[in-house]
């Protein structure tokens, strides 16, 4: 297995070079392309050292926004959700402002207090303690996946794992009939998708009736839960839960989409890009492979590396300073996560791959504050069992080519990667 | 140096000494304390250093401030004695504190 198979490093150098000899003013890193070929890295290691909190004033499709790139500006907006609003009907979590109809609250993107009282209406069913009673299951799953695995041919590693496993899971915290799992699938990839960006996209009309179809299947299972006693999944959670039993249609269809979205694309993209990472660094690989316990500081690595969701945006809430600049009430700001998590003035060698770092888990891919990820354990046991499995089972896996990037430069993950297992 | 002694949940119990004004937070993961995670590094904004304060010292430790309340309102377990161990700084005046620990860190 070796690097060159899947870095074009001509092409990042080429692509480097030019982000270097650019105008600074001119630097936008909203630009699927680039994160089709995996050059905006190079724009926000300029952006880190040159102007950290960086003003684009004419981006095509989002408009005016700014970029915050460094570990701990990043870290004042997310724990400043008063200066810095997440509120779905200022714009919510993402740049790009939806015309009204195809706005969706939930409550990611929501303010304090009913962000707060939502939120606890589903949390407990990753706490701690629901953790341990899902982990036999996982594992049972995690071996069924790996034991059906073609070898000696090259197949998608997206699809026949990362996909599969992250579905299974989302099935069961939902109670979702297993056959039609690739539905969750499929509502995720719609849910995020975007005409402005990606040419393939649904038509903004198709992709709401995908959604209504998701909300008409779910209000299907809410129907016949909300008659029946409390039980553990999320559908009768929130059909049950004092905050969100009276949600309105719309409001239950986001927040569907929150937790079909965050606990699906996210890891989906983790365990590949796990695999891709490990292929690239195959020093890291034979040091996991001779000390298996390193699995537990490399499973926040592959996150921090990985940092499947690039960005997060707020919106000011009042005209606020930050890095030297002044921020204007009502303006769009990024929170760069992928570029906080190469930040070198906080994370030591930042730019590498290293699955034995002192203190992991300091990284910004779960964001911080009152909006960290709410599955940030749960995704860390999957990953957790994922590697102790192929550990167990696989002694090599062979990368056969570069992965095919989503275009989107909110959701940083992979639709292929082509794999083969020798045996 | 103060002396403070953490519990785990199953009921084992770690006692550390550490320099006066270290944070409780440090104190359990700079000495290989199990039960204490402290994802963001001390600045009250994860929530995975939670600990309950022993009675005998909810006195001296005092109560918690207002974003140390909002980041603890959505832990699986919330009680009146509830703290993040991060925003309780180990002075001499907290020599022989005691704090118990939650199921997990989330």
């Amino acid at each position: 297995m070796s690097a060159t198979i899947t870095i074009d490093t001509a092409a990042q150098a080429a692509a480097r070079a030019a982000v270097q000899a650019a105008p600074l003013a001119s630097l936008d890193p909203v630009n699927a392309q680039m994160f089709v070929d995996d050059t905006v890295g190079h724009v926000f290691e300029r952006l880190r050292r040159e102007d950290p909190v960086h003003y684009a004033p004419d981006n095509p499709i989002v408009g005016p926004y700014w970029s915050v790139t460094k570990y701990h500006d990043i870290m004042h907006v997310d724990t400043h959700p008063d200066l810095f609003s997440s509120e779905w009907s200022l714009g919510g979590i993402t740049l790009v402002n939806p015309p009204p109809h195809e706005q969706l609250p939930m409550f990611i993107a929501m303010d304090p207090p009913k962000h707060d009282d939502q939120r606890k209406a589903v949390s407990p069913i990753v706490a701690p303690g629901n953790l341990a009673n899902m982990e036999v299951l996982i594992r049972e799953r995690t071996r069924k996946v790996l034991d059906g695995l073609p070898r000696n041919e090259t197949f998608n590693w997206v699809d026949r794992v990362s996909i599969e496993l992250t579905t299974l899971m989302l099935a069961t915290l939902f109670d979702f009939p297993l056959e039609d799992r690739r539905l969750l699938t499929w509502w995720s990839d719609v849910s995020t998708m975007n005409k402005a960006v990606d040419p393939n996209a649904l038509e903004p009309a198709e992709r709401m009736a995908e959604l209504g179809k998701m909300l008409a299947y779910f209000t299907k299972l809410w129907n016949e839960r909300v008659n029946e006693p409390p039980r553990t999944d999320l559908v009768s959670m929130l059909a049950h839960g004092a905050a969100t039993r009276d949600m309105s249609p719309i409001e239950f269809m986001g927040n569907l989409v929150l937790l079909i979205v965050g606990g699906n694309d996210t890891t989906r993209n983790s365990m590949t890009g796990g695999l891709l990472a490990l292929s690239q660094n195959p020093e890291q690989f034979a040091k996991l492979r001779s000390n298996p316990a390193l699995i537990d500081s490399m499973v926040p690595e592959i996150i921090r590396w990985q940092t499947p969701l690039a960005y997060m945006r707020r919106t000011a809430t009042t005209d606020t300073e930050l890095g030297g600049k002044l921020i204007k009430k009502g303006d769009k700001v990024a929170m760069w996560y992928l570029s906080g998590n190469r930040d070198d003035t906080v994370i030591d060698k930042a730019d590498q791959f290293i699955i034995d770092r002192a203190r992991p888990r300091q990284h910004l891919s779960f964001g911080f504050g009152i909006h960290r990820c709410v599955g940030n354990r749960l995704a860390e046991m999957q990953l957790k069992i994922l590697w102790e499995e192929i550990l167990q089972r696989f002694p090599v896996i062979e990368v056969m080519g570069p992965p095919t990037r989503v275009r989107s430069s909110f959701v940083r993950g992979y639709t292929h990667l082509p794999v083969r297992i020798p045996g | 140096m103060p002396k403070v002694t953490f519990i785990t949940h199953q009921g084992a119990s770690h006692e550390v000494s550490v320099p006066s004004g270290t944070s409780l937070m440090l104190a359990a993961v700079d000495n290989g304390v199990p039960g204490i995670d402290g994802d963001c590094g001390g600045q009250c904004a994860c929530a995975t250093c939670h600990v309950f304060v022993d009675p005998a010292w909810a006195e001296r430790v005092g109560g918690r401030s207002g974003r140390e309340n909002d980041m603890l309102n959505f832990a699986a377990e919330l009680r009146d004695s509830s703290r993040l161990a991060c925003q309780i700084s180990v002075t001499d005046e907290l020599d022989g504190l005691v704090v118990h620990m939650p199921e997990g860190q989330h």
